[in-house]
């Protein structure tokens, strides 16, 4: 039997910066002048084009799909070069400000395009959606899981590892207490951690080629949603900076620095 | 008076820290019901806490991921007509309560340290440097619960221990919840290590260590014993196998808000710092003057760890006589 064409499509977020300054705006929420594509996202690419280097026997696509503001197209870009087939982004000013509930009921709708407009040589294709393990700006790690609640797929988290059998992911994965072999059938969300692989960096070679790669870009309407379908659930009502850690006091061991952190411990009351 | 459904995905021979941390956020808000997905036995001996009125069990246990888990939740919420489901922000039961949320067309915060009475909810943002509340749109006016996932170590544990105390059995609620066929197979599952010393998360004193140890924990484990610490570590060490993965703090391993967090041979790379620069105090160890670590560091020393942690634990027996 000829294994089903397979449609890999990778979230990528274009986030701020973790290793600059990252700041909430006046409106409560954060500010996403500046950005890069998450590292966090580049583990699920990866693990994509892993998957699609193992099979050459088998049709599969890799799609990019970012959701963001206009500079998101930096981030699907990215994914071009690194190895994606194709790149989708989704761009609407309703989604500013999108809690986790709006940003799945979007990537909901534009998981299903991006897969129903696909076309596909060796028959009707299966889907797996992979993601990073959380947005490296939000980190509450619930998207995979409410995006499969939406889509009717399977979820599995915190994937460590990856093997695609042929009609099956199997997948190492640590949910709480224990470490799990875990089998899940198409369709199908994984999330995968920085455990899973070592991500790639794109060649001269591999940018140039990505120059022609298709980039679509939608908004709310092409994907058949309207502004009431995205309002957001939670609201932020408030914002505040913790004051920066500032050094303290910093010595050089002279022979006796162990007693001298004890002593230290001792005076603030922490042993 | 309201009712509040605490969600825990597995529930053992007594409550961790945790379940009791968010047991002790839940009785401020109300009448407190338990939904447990897995469990052996009879699991309503450990939940004889006060204020615990009802818990809520699926006919078999429903070890995650098993999908069915939403099935309980969604009919535990139903049952008890809570109006703010808690539940912890491990991976699990997360995963379990983003799905709730989608079900309930609800609101999902996740990664919370409190909650007031009228739902606010507070929680750290941007690996700790930011503070925000936040609430349902519809407060005012809430067609379904708000769901919402604790991160642990927000409550001070003497005082959880004042706000937790043992009640009667709660009444047992058993829904008629089955678990799922096909779609998501566990075939295997591997108990991890439990290590004796305290839960990192959970640890008021965390003991890490990173490349410059070179590999040998000995002298940090001999001082976290010293200090009932945790025990934590950098990823560089962890991915040296040098010790488990579990004990990776930063941005994609345990996030620590110790009282106390002693860092050693870790340079503090911004994802080591995202998983414990909330911590009360940092103690820094390190080579090397320029260490960015030293930026964040109440007490730094600027010294070899293989000569001062041996002396530190010298100091601290010859202190305890
Ligand atoms: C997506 C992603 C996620 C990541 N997540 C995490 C994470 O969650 N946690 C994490 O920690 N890292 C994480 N990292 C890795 C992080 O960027 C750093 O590489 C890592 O934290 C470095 O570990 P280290 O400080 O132990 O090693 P190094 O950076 O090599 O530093 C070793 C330090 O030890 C000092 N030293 C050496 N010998 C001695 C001695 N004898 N006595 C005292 N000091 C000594 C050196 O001066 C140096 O400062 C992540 C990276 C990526 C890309």
């Amino acid at each position: 039997m000829v294994n089903a064409p397979l449609h890999i499509i990778t979230l990528v977020k274009w986030v701020p910066d973790a290793q600059l300054e990252r700041r909430y705006n006046a409106e409560g929420r954060i500010d996403r002048s500046e950005g890069v594509l998450s590292e966090l996202d580049e583990y699920p690419l990866e693990a994509a084009l892993q998957i699609k280097e193992a099979a050459p026997d088998r049709e599969i696509r890799v799609s990019a799909l970012t959701m963001g503001p206009a500079g998101a197209s930096t981030a699907v870009k990215k994914a071009l070069q690194i190895g994606a087939d194709d790149a989708y982004q989704l761009t609407d000013d309703d989604l500013i400000g999108a809690d986790i509930w709006a940003t799945s009921v979007a990537l909901k709708a534009a998981v299903e395009t991006v897969t129903g407009a696909a076309e596909f040589d060796s028959g009707e294709p299966e889907y797996l959606v992979l993601t990073g393990m959380a947005s490296e700006e939000g980190e509450s790690g619930a998207l995979p899981a409410q995006l499969a609640e939406r889509l009717g797929a399977h979820v599995v988290t915190y994937a460590t590892a990856l093997d695609l059998e042929s009609e099956r992911l199997v997948v190492i994965r640590s949910g709480g207490t224990e470490s799990q072999r875990v089998a899940v059938t198409m369709p199908a969300v994984v999330s995968v951690t920085d455990q899973v692989n070592d991500p790639r960096y794109p060649n001269f070679k591999a940018i140039m080629a990505a120059k022609k790669k298709p980039l679509t870009r939608f908004t709310l309407a092409d994907i058949g949603l309207r502004r009431e379908h995205v309002e957001p659930k939670v609201r932020v009502l408030t914002t505040a900076a913790r004051p920066p850690r500032t050094a303290g006091e910093i010595i050089t061991d002279e022979g006796d620095a162990g007693v001298k952190i004890v002593e230290f411990l001792a005076k603030e009351r922490l042993l | 008076m309201s009712n509040v459904l605490v969600f825990f995905d597995e529930l053992g021979e007594a409550l961790t820290p945790a379940q009791k941390e968010l047991i002790a956020q839940a009785a401020a808000l109300g009448e407190v019901r338990i939904a447990v997905a897995a469990y052996d036995g009879d699991p309503t001996p450990v939940l004889a806490v006060n204020g615990v009125q009802e818990v809520y069990l699926p006919e078999v246990s429903l070890p995650a991921p098993e999908v069915a888990i939403v099935d309980l939740l969604e009919t535990s919420v139903a049952e008890s007509g809570a109006v703010v489901v808690l539940g912890s922000s491990t991976a699990d039961a997360n995963d379990a309560l983003a799905r709730l949320a989608v079900r309930l067309d609800t609101g999902l915060i996740s990664g919370a340290a409190s909650i007031s009475a009228d739902l606010v909810v507070t929680k750290s943002e941007l690996a700790g440097s930011y503070t925000t509340t936040s609430q349902l749109v519809s407060a005012a006016t809430p067609a379904q619960p708000l769901v919402v996932t604790f991160k642990p170590n927000n409550i001070d544990p003497q005082r959880v221990d004042t706000l937790v105390t043992d009640g009667e059995q709660p009444e047992v609620n058993v829904l008629p919840v089955r678990p799922s066929v096909g779609g998501v197979e566990i075939e295997e599952r591997t108990a991890m290590e439990v290590s004796a010393r305290p839960a990192l998360a959970e640890a008021r004193v965390v003991v890490a260590g990173g490349r410059g140890t070179d590999g040998d924990f000995t002298p940090l484990e001999e001082l976290a014993d010293e200090l009932g610490a945790g025990l934590g570590a950098s990823r560089a060490a962890t991915d040296a196998g040098w010790i488990e993965h579990a004990a990776q703090v930063g941005q994609t391993g345990v996030t620590v808000s110790p009282q106390l967090y002693i860092s050693a041979g870790i340079s503090g790379a911004v994802h080591q710092r995202a998983g414990m620069q909330t911590a009360g105090t940092i103690v820094a160890i390190n080579k090397d003057e320029d260490a960015q670590v030293f930026e964040i560091a109440d007490f730094g020393v600027v010294g070899d760890l293989h000569e001062v942690i041996p002396q530190m634990i010298e100091e601290l027996r010859r202190r305890k006589g």
